[in-house]
């Protein structure tokens, strides 16, 4: 079973076409990453269907960073 | 060969009027379609049957479209049905006519909660799908009252105006992913409503339309298969004038 990490890390590299070597944990969507504010809906959007999980709003709005999609994801899935 | 076969299509208030005329005119040209109503659910199911008739699949939903949890039922049932969305034609709507010093609080709120929030709220609940497949095609119906004014209808037309503007912020914002937005401005279209008008109304009206006379049902709805057709694959954010030359 593949850590939340490595399916973090998967959709991020296939939905914003990055290398793998750039998604570290500390990497913004936005500024390091090169997504646009609609990248990171579809992102967050992909990241429901993966985890199977639904992400509201204002939790989606605190997501900037790979390393806040990971936590979040950890936090709701244990 | 149709020009929309095997996609799906959802039109809202499609049990009557312009929306019937929506339904059954992409169907002809080969989408399935999703029959969406509020009250009338035998005008809905006799929609339905004539969708088959022409070889096409569709299924009705009633939906109350200013109502979040309603409009996700809807989209829900589509996806069950058909498992895609590519075509959505925002169409229901209300009248709730009075002049502005007359008019309700409640007649202003309903008026702008069906015929704007409801286009707001599908609108919304597609783009995830249409995302997805990186396609999608979404018509408004407006009205040529949201572009010159009309007495007696100060909801009617700030809802449709609105609606324009709308169209236009959707298409910029979801071009990127090929989701088209569009609306319709239909003059006076023969309908049910306009059936009604007292004849010296209907005079009056023709003299202000160049073609000098009310448009059917299916003028719209053949302007609605073009924008959700491959045909109109370059166009965004525009509106299409249907009403025999009024404005202009």
């Amino acid at each position: 079973m593949a850590t939340v990490l490595e399916r973090v890390t998967k959709v991020v590299v296939d939905r914003l076409g990055v290398d793998e070597s750039e998604v570290k944990v500390e990497a913004s969507f936005r500024e390091d990453l090169g997504a646009d504010s609609l990248d990171v809906v579809e992102l967050v959007m992909e990241l429901e269907d993966e985890f199977d999980m639904e992400i509201s709003d204002e939790d989606a709005e605190k997501i900037a960073t790979v390393g806040d999609a990971i936590s979040y994801i950890e936090t709701k899935v244990s | 060969m149709g020009k929309l076969d095997g996609k799906t299509a959802i039109v809202t208030g499609a049990s009557r009027g312009i929306g019937r005329a929506i339904a059954l005119q992409i169907a002809s040209e080969g989408a399935n379609v999703v029959v969406n109503f509020s009250g009338s659910e035998q005008k809905a199911s006799e929609v339905v049957k004539e969708i088959q008739n022409l070889g096409s699949q569709a299924i009705a939903v009633q939906a109350n479209i200013s109502d979040n949890n309603s409009v996700q039922e809807l989209m829900n049932a589509t996806m069950e049905q058909f498992g895609a969305i590519d075509i959505l034609v925002n169409n229901a709507g209300i009248t709730r006519d009075n002049l502005l010093m007359r008019m309700k609080e409640d007649e202003w709120d309903d008026v702008i909660n069906t015929n704007l929030k409801g286009v707001f709220l599908c609108t919304k609940a597609v783009t995830r799908q249409m995302m997805k497949q990186r396609a999608g095609r979404i018509i408004n119906i407006s009205s040529i009252v949201g572009v010159m004014g009309n007495a007696g209808q100060a909801n009617y037309v700030a809802a449709k105006a609105g609606v324009i503007g709308l169209t236009k912020t959707t298409a910029r914002e979801l071009a990127s992913r090929n989701i088209l937005v569009n609306a319709i401005a239909p003059g006076f279209i023969t309908t049910e409503m306009t059936d009604t008008l007292p004849e010296d109304v209907k005079s009056s009206m023709l003299n202000q339309i160049p073609l000098a006379k009310l448009g059917n049902p299916e003028d719209v709805a053949k302007a609605v298969v073009f924008l959700a057709s491959d045909d109109a694959s370059y166009m965004t954010g525009q509106t299409l004038h249907i009403d025999g030359g009024m404005y202009m």
